[in-house]
């Protein structure tokens, strides 16, 4: 007659991974290993200049006396981080293109497969897109518009090129290479990802968005997006991440860092599909990322909204430095875990400025074996004066063999901190499924309108066109997630 | 319309995963609650089940509308002539069931018009029709929520979320309207409702009464009947019809209480 919960756990285990494919392509890979030649290969195959390089090495040699963290309530296998090439890139792109016309059809036909068109015309109209294939970027689109607004946005190896006194200035200042073990990693062996300056009083006139594609073996994809937005400005950027369907792991490492001047605003948005792995948890991306904004300004204001679908384990904490008095910082989280993948993320707020402010949204989904922790911290210094801060974070649990932590955790040195906290947990009930089929609608649909209503308030905060995806990928997460 | 024969239920083994407030109570495996029910519903009939507490009043709603934990032992129930115990909750509902809730759900973050748009156009696809019209949907509702007396404005509050409990009350029948079901079973809505609520409620069952609709009240008081007339009255005690009669048996029992009969 009708589904019991056994159904439903195996109707949750038959999901399918859309951007699994693989692009058959030749590429420039060096062989697997980290050395400090390799830091050298890297800095010379980008024409880096001497500073970058030391940086590196310096990174590297940090990096080689650190300890990779295990406080996370994750559990993998130990990384051997000599069997990861550390540079990979399509050879069709040995000397980049000048015009999408140059960039090679197969790696088109790739991003048309996920839905990212690069030819301008087909463009959702105001989004200009940078794309990052394994190491490199492979075209930034609507270019000139930009220029014209005086917005900088390139891949992060050109701006070194083309801007190096901005990239020198400010790169490493919100985390430095000795921050801990992955962004330190990350700094040495880093390839490509964004550059985006918007100069003074500028509001960006496009959403800004970067797509990143793991493709080859055996292979780590580190990339470093910097993003600076000056005196009074505004941009919104979204990045989006795919990879494909592999039996062994692969290592994600990045590093975000934002910096908002005096009235600045940036609002980042992350939808994250990393291959998740398949159902008995083999395969998967580890997803090891160092995101922070640094709110350094006065009344300045940094917005992080997520939704995290995918990778076999995620560790990341999206964070805000609120320096300026004044300034906000807000983190709006969906996190999903199916099947065996396991996620350990949150967000830091940290207090320093005067009258600064916070608020955390975290909206965390559990299915099948799925394990999930939130972190997070609030962080009130001596000098941050009528700090406050709104915590909410909410668990959904589906089925009964998935897990939901919460590892709050709040440190305030200044009395007139004014913090707020509510958690929840649930479970889809059989009462909200059993009413919503008594109104004709299928388990199918009952639990994805469940799901999405869970979602909201997180998914208000998305650029409008992003929404509608990441609906529709929360949709495809829990496909069959009750039968 | 509706043809209960000989309807033996008892509590499905105990699911291991998920256990739900209002359903089956857990360690009741195998405990019989319906012990050879016969019952007939024409069109055009408003049949009141009443009974004391645990005479399976409810679970015989909750097993026309096809909520899990039951197991059927014997007998068989038909709807339009087709076998209802073999569709699912959401194939019965398209086909015109409806169960109107003792405790209706809360759904936080969906909206009541989002479900009640679903649930229509879930309704119009098994019906072989194209999804409704946005405008068209919004007037039908609008129209309904009036004649409830209720703020438009709770179209986009989530599904019950926050409502009192006479508010969902008045949501459930909201719902009947819209979706327009041909066999509605109402499990005690007449619970928990102030006066005026009960009147509000009582109009809308009213406007659903047809030739071609049918209407089963389980309810535990007369209180109903005043405003909902019905064409038959049934007392359900363990497990079993006990007796039926006309609206005048719901005033015995006013009187006289359940005992006379559950002795019998």
């Amino acid at each position: 007659m009708s589904a019991t919960p056994k159904d439903l756990e195996n109707l949750l285990k038959r999901r399918e991974y859309a951007a699994g494919f693989s692009t058959d392509i030749e590429s420039e890979t060096v062989p697997p290993g980290l050395s400090e030649d390799v830091i050298r290969f890297i800095s010379a195959r980008k024409g880096e200049p001497d500073w970058l390089l030391e940086w590196r090495l310096k990174a590297y040699r940090r990096w080689l006396k650190m300890v990779e963290p295990r406080w996370a309530h994750v559990h993998y296998p130990r990384i051997d981080y000599q069997a990861i090439s550390y540079y990979s890139r399509p050879k069709s792109l040995a000397e980049r293109p000048k015009s999408l016309d140059e960039v090679d059809p197969k790696l088109l036909e790739t991003y048309k497969k996920l839905g990212i068109p690069l030819k301008e015309q087909e463009r959702l109209a105001g989004v200009a897109m940078d794309v990052v294939f394994d190491s490199v970027s492979v075209a930034t689109t609507f270019k000139d518009t930009l220029k014209k607004a005086g917005v900088i946005f390139c891949p992060i190896s050109e701006a070194i090129r083309e801007h190096p006194d901005l990239v020198r200035k400010y790169l490493g200042t919100v985390v430095p290479f000795g921050d801990n073990f992955y962004a330190g990693l990350n700094s040495a062996v880093f390839t490509d990802g964004s550059f985006v300056y918007v100069p003074k009083g500028v509001r960006c006139p496009m959403e800004l968005s970067t797509y990143f594609r793991i493709n080859e073996r055996n292979t780590g994809q580190f990339e470093r997006t910097l993003i600076v937005a000056d005196e009074g400005s505004y941009v919104s950027y979204l990045e989006g991440c795919t990879a494909p369907q592999r039996d062994e792991n692969q290592l994600h490492a990045a590093v975000v860092e934002l910096v908002a001047l005096d009235g600045a605003q940036i609002k980042y948005s992350t939808v994250q599909n990393w291959y998740p792995g398949d159902e008995e948890g083999r395969g998967g991306i580890y997803n090891f990322v160092t995101k922070r904004g640094d709110c350094r300004g006065r009344a300045s204001k940094i917005s992080w909204t997520q939704v995290e679908t995918g990778s076999a384990i995620t560790w990341k904490y999206p964070s805000c430095i609120l320096r300026g008095d004044d300034s906000v910082g807000e983190f709006y989280s969906v996190a999903v875990t199916n099947n065996r993948q396991q996620a350990d993320t949150g967000t830091k707020m940290i207090h320093v400025g005067r009258n600064t402010r916070s608020t955390i949204v975290s909206k965390g989904i559990s299915a099948g074996h799925g394990q999930q922790s939130y972190r997070g911290l609030v962080r009130v210094l001596p000098s941050a004066q009528n700090a406050r801060n709104y915590t909410q974070c909410d668990s959904l649990l589906i089925g009964g063999s998935c897990g939901a932590h919460t590892f709050p955790y709040t440190e305030v040195r200044n009395p007139n901190a004014h913090l707020e906290h509510e958690a929840t947990t649930s479970k889809i009930g059989e009462d909200q499924l059993f009413y919503c089929r008594s109104r004709g609608i299928s388990e199918e649909d009952a639990v994805s309108m469940i799901v999405n209503g869970f979602c909201k308030q997180v998914f208000k905060e998305l650029p409008m066109e992003f929404a509608v995806e990441a609906q529709k990928l929360l949709s495809v997460s829990l496909e069959g997630a009750v039968g | 319309m509706l043809e209960i024969t000989n309807l033996h239920a008892q509590l499905a083994p105990a699911s291991l995963n998920e256990q739900s407030s209002r359903g089956p109570a857990p360690g009741g495996e195998g405990k019989k609650i319906l012990q050879g029910i016969t019952l007939a519903v024409k069109p055009g009939e408003v049949h009141a089940v009443m009974g004391p507490n645990g005479s399976g009043k409810s679970t015989l709603a909750h097993l026309l509308a096809g909520r899990e934990g039951y197991t059927v032992t014997e007998g068989q129930v038909r709807y339009d002539g087709k076998d209802l115990l073999a569709l699912s909750p959401e194939e019965r509902a398209c086909d015109g069931v409806f169960l109107g809730f003792q405790y209706p759900v809360e759904i936080p973050g969906v909206s009541n018009l989002y479900l009640l748009r679903t649930a229509l156009n879930a309704k119009r696809k098994r019906q072989g029709l194209p999804e409704i019209d946005a405008m068209d949907f919004l007037a039908w509702v609008k129209e309904r929520v009036k004649q409830m007396k209720m703020d438009i404005a709770m179209l986009h509050r989530g599904v019950n979320e926050g409502f009192s409990g006479g508010e969902k009350k008045r949501n459930e029948i909201l719902q009947m309207l819209v979706l327009e079901p041909r066999l509605m079973i109402l499990d005690e809505t007449d619970s928990g409702l102030d006066i005026d609520a009960l009147k509000i409620v009582s109009e809308g069952i009213n406007l659903m009464r047809s030739p071609q609709r049918a209407i089963l009240l389980v309810t535990h008081y007369q209180r109903l009947l005043d405003y909902v007339k019905p064409d038959f009255v049934h007392v359900l005690a363990r497990g079993r019809i006990v007796k039926s009669g006309g609206p005048e048996l719901a005033l015995e029992l006013e009187q006289k209480g359940y005992g006379w009969l559950e002795a019998a």
